[in-house]
C-alpha cells in the first residue's frame, strides 16, 4: 500500500482543486477549455498503455473517442440515460471494439494493428454518417440537464466530472505501469519473441492493453454531447482526436504514466491558445511538426529530458 | 445479382484493379522488399495528385506532370531513406515504434500542408481522356480507367525488368532476402536500399497524377488508400511485381463485386477485411516464399 | 536409464518451397547433455524453434515430459519447463539486468504470488550464479558479449527450467570466455538440469556431451558419442568435404 499513498493524496488533492474552481471562478470558457484539456489527458493517457507500455501504435484513437460519444449519445435518444449509465456503456462498447481489433490484429506485425485502426476508424465514421438514429452526417442536438445544486452551470458539472473520469484513467494506467502486467508489457515492447519464451503470455496481455485502452478512451467521449450540446460526425471522428492521442504522450513521454498527463495540459494548453489566436488548422500542422521533432530528436518526451537533466546536476 | 451485372462489376474492377496496382508498386518495393513501415506512402500519392493539379494549371498534360515530377519524388525519397536509417533503422529496440510515428507524422503535416495550400475542397483535373468511354458491344470502358491500366503495365513492367535485368535492381532483390551477405559481396545494403525507396517514392508522382486522372482529389484521400495499398502490398508477396498486378486485380474485382450488391458505404472495409484474410491464411502473399 | 524428457517425432517444417527440418525425430533423457551440430543452413536454429514454440511444425509431434506440446504457445512451454537461450541476444533493453530476470520469476517461477522485495532478492542471486551481480542494476545496453550471453543464461534459469536448449551460446567467445561459459553449463547439468547445446565450437561440444547428433539439410545425419560422432563418414564428408 505504501506505493499508492502519495498517488492518491494527489489524487484527492486534484478533485478537490476542481471542485473549488468550479465554485469560485466566474470565467465560463476556462471550464470549456479546462474540460478539453482533461479529455486529453484520459486520451493520451489510454493511448499510452497499448501505445507507449506495449508498443502498438493506435492511428484511430478518434474512432473509439466518437464510439463512446455516440454510445451516449444513442442511450440518450433511447431513453434519456443519465450520465453514469452512459459512460458505463461507452466503456464496454469502446472497450469490446478495441478487444476486437486486438484479436483480429495482435497476433501479427505491429504495422498491422496500426493499419487496423485506421480501418476502423474509417468504417466507424461511414456507419455513424448513415445511422439516422443518432443524426447522421446533420448531427444531433442534446438538451443539458439542469445544473445539479452545487454548481453554477452543467460545464462545471462535466469539468469535475471529467476530473474525476483523468484521475481514474491515470490511476489505471500508474496500477498497471508499477504492476506484474506493466512489466509483462515493456517486455512485449523491448523483445516480443523472447518475452515470450520466458513465459509471458504475449497475446493476453496485449488483449487487455487494446481493450483498457479502449475502454478509457470510450469513457472520454462519452460525456463530449453533452458538453458540446450537439454532435456530428465530422467534430467527433476529427483527425485531431487520433494525432493528440498519439502526440501528447510521444512528446510528454512514453514511459510513464506522467508523460501523457505532461503532455496533454502543455499541448492541450497550448491548443486552446493557438486555436483562438491562430487558425485550428495551423495549430493541427505544429502538432504534427512537434511529433516529428521529439520522435527524431528527444524519443523518451520531455520527461526523458527532465531526467537527462536531473541526472546531469545529480553527477555534479 | 444477375450475370451482366456481375460481368460488368468484374470488368469495372479489372480495371480499377490495376489502377489499385499502380498506386500500390511503390509500396510493394518500400515495405514489400525494404521492409520500411511507410504508412506515408499515400500521403505522397496524394502529393503526387496535388503536383499534377498545380502543373496542370499551367496547362500541361497530368501524365506529363507525372513524369516531370518523377525525379523530383525520387530525390526526395532519398533524402527521406537516408534520413530514417539514420534516425531509426540502426537503433534498434522501440525503433519500430518511433519508425511507425514518423511516417504517421509526416503523411498528417502533409495532408495539413495541403489543406492549407489548396483548400479542402475537391481537385480534379482536365485532359482529352477524361470523360470519355469506349465501347466494346454491351460495356462501356471509360478511357481513364484505360489510362491506368497502361500505366499499371507499364510500372510493374518495368520495374519487374528493373529488379531482375539490372545490377542495381538485382541488388535490390538480394538485399531484401540477405543483407550480410550482399555486405560481404562489397556492395553497400544502405546505399542499395536508398536507391530503392527513391524508386518507391519516384513512383508516386507519376500514380498521383493517375489518382487524380481517375477521380478528383482532397487532401484526407490518403486515408482511404492505406488499407488498399498495403492490403495490394501484402497479397501481392515479398515486393513481387507480377504479384502487385495481380493482387489489385483481385482487390478491384472484390471492392467492385462488393459496390454493386451492397453500396458504396462499404467499399474501405473490403481493402480491409482481404488483408486481414490474406495474414490469416497466406501471410508470406501469393508470389512470396 | 532415466525417463526420455523430450521426444520429438517426425518433425517437418516448411518454408514456402524451402524444407527446413524433414521427419526429424530425436529423444532426450532426463538430465542427458546432448550436443547438436551441423552446418550452417542444416535446421538447427529451426529445430530449436519448434520445440520451444516459437514456430509451429507442419507435421510431427514434440511431447515434453509426457505432454504433447505440439501446438502450445511458446509462454505454455516455458511454464512447463523448456528454457532457451537465443543465437543472438535479446535482452529487455529498457531495462536493467535484475528486471530483466525479474520478468520470468513473475511469470513463471512464482506466478506473481511472491513479493516485490523476494523476486528482487531473487533476481540477484541469480545474477550472481553468473557473476553478474555487481551489475544487477545497470541498463543492459552496457554489457559485452560474454555478459549479454550470461544475461540470457540467467533469464532462462529464471524459469526453473527442466530442459535447457543453448543456441550457439559460445559464438564469438575468446578461447578463455569459451571455458568460462563451459564451466557455468557444466554446473546447471550437475544441478540436474537437461541441456541441448547447439555449437560450432567442437572443443565445446566434445568436452560437454554426452551424445552427439549432427543435422544436415532438415536431417539427422548422425548420432552417438563424441567419438563416435568424429568417426563417422557422414559427419566428416558434411564438415571436410569429400
Amino acid at each position: 500500500m505504501g506505493r499508492w499513498t502519495k498517488f492518491i493524496v494527489g489524487a484527492v488533492a486534484v478533485l478537490v482543486v476542481a471542485l473549488l474552481l468550479a465554485r469560485l471562478v466566474s470565467n465560463e470558457y476556462f471550464f470549456f477549455a479546462g474540460y478539453v484539456v482533461l479529455q486529453f489527458v484520459v486520451l493520451a493517457t489510454a493511448w499510452n498503455i497499448l501505445g507507449g507500455y506495449a508498443g502498438y501504435v493506435n492511428f484511430g484513437s478518434g474512432a473509439f473517442f466518437a464510439v463512446g460519444a455516440y454510445t451516449a449519445v444513442a442511450l440518450i435518444k433511447a431513453f434519456a440515460a443519465p450520465l453514469l449509465l452512459q459512460l458505463a456503456a461507452a466503456v464496454l462498447v469502446s472497450g469490446l471494439m478495441g478487444l476486437a481489433i486486438g484479436a483480429m490484429t495482435l497476433r501479427l506485425r505491429g504495422i498491422f494493428f496500426s493499419i487496423a485502426t485506421v480501418a476502423i476508424a474509417v468504417i466507424c465514421e461511414t456507419a455513424v454518417l448513415n445511422w439516422g438514429f443518432v443524426g447522421g452526417a446533420r448531427g444531433a442536438t442534446v438538451l443539458q440537464p439542469p445544473a445539479p445544486a452545487l454548481f453554477a452551470s452543467y460545464a462545471r458539472l462535466l469539468f469535475v466530472v471529467m476530473s474525476l473520469l483523468a484521475v481514474l484513467a491515470v490511476a489505471l494506467a500508474r496500477y498497471i505501469e508499477i504492476s506484474w502486467i506493466g512489466r509483462g508489457l515493456r517486455a512485449i515492447r523491448d523483445n516480443e519473441e523472447a518475452a515470450e519464451s520466458v513465459g509471458v503470455p504475449t497475446l493476453k496481455l496485449k488483449l487487455f492493453a487494446a481493450t483498457a485502452s479502449g475502454a478509457l478512451m470510450g469513457m472520454a467521449g462519452a460525456p463530449f454531447p453533452l458538453y458540446m450540446s450537439f454532435i456530428e460526425p465530422t467534430s467527433a471522428f476529427s483527425l485531431n482526436y487520433a494525432v493528440s492521442a498519439l502526440a501528447m504522450p510521444i512528446i510528454g513521454g512514453t514511459a510513464s504514466w506522467a508523460g501523457p498527463v505532461i503532455g496533454a495540459v502543455l499541448l492541450g494548453s497550448a491548443q486552446q491558445i493557438v486555436t483562438v489566436t491562430l487558425s485550428s488548422e495551423l495549430n493541427v500542422l505544429v502538432l504534427g511538426v512537434l511529433l516529428v521533432a521529439f520522435v527524431v530528436a528527444a524519443p523518451d518526451g520531455i520527461l526523458g529530458l527532465v531526467r537527462r537533466l536531473l541526472g546531469k546536476a545529480g553527477a555534479k | 445479382m444477375s450475370f451482366e451485372l456481375l460481368g460488368e462489376a468484374i470488368i469495372a474492377g479489372v480495371l480499377l484493379g490495376c489502377f489499385y496496382a499502380a498506386v500500390s508498386v511503390g509500396l510493394s518495393v518500400a515495405f514489400g522488399l525494404l521492409d520500411v513501415p511507410q504508412i506515408a506512402h499515400p500521403a505522397f500519392l496524394v502529393l503526387g495528385a496535388y503536383g499534377a493539379y498545380y502543373l496542370g494549371g499551367f496547362g500541361v498534360d497530368p501524365l506529363l506532370a507525372g513524369v516531370l515530377l518523377t525525379p523530383v519524388f525520387f530525390l526526395a525519397g532519398l533524402a527521406v531513406y537516408r534520413f530514417y536509417h539514420a534516425t531509426f533503422e540502426s537503433r534498434g529496440t522501440d525503433a519500430g515504434l518511433r519508425g511507425l510515428a514518423f511516417f504517421f507524422g509526416i503523411a498528417f503535416i502533409v495532408e495539413v500542408a495541403l489543406i492549407l495550400i489548396f483548400g479542402v475542397d475537391q481537385r480534379s483535373v482536365e485532359a482529352a481522356y477524361i470523360g470519355k468511354s469506349i465501347s466494346l458491344g454491351d460495356v462501356r470502358l471509360p478511357m481513364r480507367m484505360l489510362v491506368a491500366v497502361g500505366v499499371a503495365l507499364v510500372l510493374t513492367a518495368g520495374l519487374m525488368l528493373y529488379l531482375s535485368r539490372t545490377f542495381t535492381g538485382r541488388a535490390i532483390k538480394a538485399v531484401a532476402q540477405d543483407q550480410t551477405a550482399l555486405a560481404l559481396m562489397g556492395a553497400d545494403p544502405v546505399r542499395i536500399k536508398q536507391w530503392a525507396f527513391g524508386i518507391a517514392t519516384g513512383t508516386c508522382a507519376l500514380a498521383g497524377a493517375l489518382l487524380i486522372i481517375v477521380a478528383p482529389v482532397e487532401p484526407g484521400l490518403g486515408r482511404l488508400y492505406i488499407g488498399r495499398t498495403f492490403c495490394v502490398a501484402v497479397l501481392a508477396g515479398l515486393g513481387s511485381m507480377p504479384g502487385t498486378l495481380a493482387a489489385g486485380v483481385i482487390l478491384g474485382i472484390a471492392e467492385s463485386i462488393v459496390l454493386t450488391s451492397l453500396g458504396a458505404s462499404w467499399a474501405p472495409a473490403v481493402a480491409f477485411g482481404l488483408l486481414l484474410l490474406v495474414l490469416a491464411v497466406r501471410p508470406a502473399g501469393l508470389f512470396g516464399r | 536409464m532415466s525417463e526420455a524428457l523430450l521426444e520429438v517425432d517426425a518433425v517437418t517444417k516448411r518454408f514456402g518451397g524451402f524444407v527446413a527440418l524433414s521427419q526429424v525425430s530425436l529423444t532426450v533423457r532426463s538430465g542427458e547433455r546432448l550436443g547438436i551440430i551441423g552446418p550452417n543452413g542444416s535446421g538447427k536454429t529451426t529445430l530449436i524453434n519448434c520445440i520451444c514454440g516459437s514456430l509451429y511444425s507442419d507435421a510431427g509431434s514434440i511431447g515434453f515430459d509426457g505432454v504433447e506440446v505440439t501446438r502450445f504457445a511458446a509462454h505454455r512451454r516455458a511454464r512447463l519447463g523448456i528454457a532457451r537461450s537465443f543465437q543472438v541476444p535479446r535482452p529487455f533493453s529498457s531495462m536493467t539486468l535484475a528486471e530483466n530476470v525479474a520478468v520470468p520469476l513473475e511469470y513463471v517461477a512464482h506466478r506473481r504470488s511472491l513479493h516485490r522485495a523476494d523476486v528482487s532478492a531473487e533476481a540477484r542471486a541469480i545474477l550472481a550464479q553468473m557473476g553478474l551481480a555487481d551489475r544487477a542494476d545497470a541498463p543492459t545496453l552496457t554489457l559485452t558479449q560474454v555478459d549479454l550471453r550470461k544475461l540470457e543464461l540467467a533469464r532462462a534459469l529464471a524459469t526453473r527450467p527442466r530442459l535447457l536448449i543453448l543456441d550457439e551460446v559460445m559464438a564469438g567467445l575468446s578461447s578463455v570466455e569459451v571455458d568460462e561459459m563451459l564451466g557455468i553449463i557444466l554446473g546447471l547439468s550437475r544441478q540436474g538440469v537437461t541441456i541441448m547445446m547447439i555449437e560450432h565450437i567442437m572443443r565445446a561440444i566434445m568436452r560437454f556431451s554426452e551424445r552427439v547428433v549432427c543435422l544436415d539439410a532438415g536431417c539427422i545425419m548422425a548420432e552417438g558419442t563424441p567419438a563416435q560422432i568424429v568417426q563417422d563418414p557422414n559427419v566428416q564428408r558434411i564438415y571436410l568435404g569429400d
